[in-house]
């Protein structure tokens, strides 16, 4: 019979006993979904975005959006009467990393696509203020003058690509020359405007 | 799940839980001593010992019950594979619930009011509380918390109205959303152009302009903009065309934010609502908007 004496004194036994409880929650929780067709096969008509989208993309974890908004909206009502249809996996299989979060500090975003115009995420981006008097975001008048170089868009794509999203070689290839010479303003609008309408599988009437 | 993945958290599972049982069950006591708990581990640490006694009753008990609790948890809930759980319970299903039970509970309060017309709403204040609830969650990040609007985002408590504020115009405008297409007229009209222009456009509410330069702006204007703000610049509110002769700016009044809007155009949008909001929402937000100003 083993006493604690034994495994306490004896460290890589200790190792071994805590790596094997630890690496069971992992194996039975996390393992099974690189293998389940429901978190990666996409959904019905999933389009990849557009290369100013995926530029947007970027300008959007590069701000550190993804801090106060969530992409995830919840299987509880009080969130679907919100925000819309309730995220499935399905939806993120392309999303390289994800951009789902757990903190609120503003609203959700997975289907902000479309609830506003471009001209009201422009004057919002530019000073939240200016149309949400109680807003506490912060401005972002720097991407009003910022362009886009359009050096890195083509790689992306293509990094994309070996993750499994089916960019043909022709879209990796014209990526630069698309966004090239846009301001950051434009892919980021592009971006959020893309959210929850990437497909069309899902009611959003509440 | 295949039935390969299925067994695979099963075993895993049931062999962790096993395998901390019977780590438990092994190490439950220590040594046992006979008579006191003076016996140490040997250890000194700046002077102090530690005894070597067993885990708590207690404790070790806690420890037995999170057993017992994971093993009935599993066998209710969908947690060993495909194995869904005597409860039945799925995530989805409770959801599916949550909003079965609001459909019936609020159903009949949205039926009263669907069947009532705009107008008559305006006497029931809780279809217009409802309606207001609505809008601060949908409409108020545009048109602001009270109705009255921002920079480039139209003032509902006014009576100025760019399509229309009877009821239905109100209620197409929700659903359907609206396009301005106000073009650019810098190509066309030049700089020079488009200051006459301006000053014509000011001279529309009243303001004090340069005449000659009003006068050639006149000449334009009746060339190129009557089509939508129409002769007497009074607007057309079928094409969202707004009336330029009341002094009410939608993107500003001043000199340069008219010599913009002429110059490069204007195009708000309001975003189609009726794939997002039921029939019966926007039938009380429409009751709430046309309370704004019709008091």
């Amino acid at each position: 019979m083993i006493k604690h004496e034994t495994i306490e004194k004896n460290i890589g036994m200790m190792v071994l006993l805590i790596i094997l409880v630890i690496s069971g929650g992992g194996l039975a929780e996390i393992v099974p979904l690189f293998f389940s067709k429901s978190t990666t096969k996409p959904i019905e008509g999933l389009r990849p975005y557009t290369a100013l989208e995926m530029e947007g993309r970027d300008i959007y974890i590069r701000e550190g959006c993804n801090t106060c908004h969530s992409q995830m909206i919840r299987p509880f009502r009080a969130e679907t009467e919100r925000y819309g249809h309730y995220s499935t996996a399905n939806e993120g299989v392309w999303e390289h990393p994800f951009l789902w979060g757990s903190k609120r500090t503003g609203p959700d975003l997975a289907r902000v696509g479309g609830r506003y115009s471009d001209d009201w995420h422009r004057a919002h981006l530019y000073n939240p203020r200016d149309v949400v008097p109680e807003s506490k975001m912060p401005s972002y008048p720097w991407l009003f003058e910022n362009k886009l170089d359009g050096k890195d868009t083509s790689a992306k794509l293509a990094v994309f690509k070996n993750f499994g999203v089916p960019y043909t070689d022709e879209q990796i290839a014209n990526a630069g020359e698309e966004v090239k010479g846009k301001t950051e303003i434009e892919a980021v609008v592009a971006y959020l405007q893309s959210l929850g309408k990437l497909h069309s599988v899902y009611n959003n009437k509440r | 799940m295949s039935d390969f993945w299925s067994i695979w958290v099963s075993v895993i599972t049931l062999g962790v839980i096993g395998g901390c049982a019977a780590l438990l069950w092994s190490t439950r006591k220590s040594e046992v001593h006979k008579g006191a708990t003076e016996e140490t581990t040997g250890h000194t640490f700046d002077g102090i010992e530690e005894y070597d006694n067993p885990m708590p009753g207690w404790w070790l008990q806690m420890f037995v019950a999170t057993i017992i609790f994971g093993v009935i948890y599993l066998l209710a809930y969908p947690g060993l594979g495909n194995f869904k759980g005597f409860l039945g319970w799925t995530q989805v299903g409770q959801y599916e619930e949550e909003v079965a039970y609001a459909e019936e509970t609020y159903r009949p309060v949205f039926a009263k009011y669907a069947t009532m017309s705009v107008e008559e709403l305006q006497a029931q204040p809780e279809g217009l509380k409802m309606g207001q609830r609505m809008f601060a969650n949908n409409c108020s990040v545009c048109h602001g918390t009270t109705g009255s609007g921002a920079h480039g985002f139209p003032n509902l408590t006014d009576t100025d109205w760019l399509y229309g504020g009877n009821a239905d115009t109100i209620k197409a405008t929700i659903a359907g959303g609206r396009t301005g297409a106000m073009p650019p007229w810098g190509a066309v009209l030049g700089e020079e152009g488009v200051r006459d222009m301006t000053n014509y456009v000011l001279s529309l509410s009243g303001k004090t302009v340069d005449a000659d330069a009003a006068a050639r702006g006149e000449q334009q204007f009746q060339a190129l903009c009557t089509a939508c703000h129409g002769q007497d610049a009074k607007g057309v509110q079928a094409l969202g065309a707004p009336n330029l002769t009341d002094d009410v700016w939608l993107y500003g009044g001043s000199f340069e934010q008219i010599s913009h809007t002429i110059r490069v155009g204007r195009s708000g949008v309001m975003p189609a609502h009726k794939d997002l909001l039921s029939d019966d929402k926007i039938h009380l937000i429409t009751s709430y908007v046309y309370s704004l100003s019709n008091k």
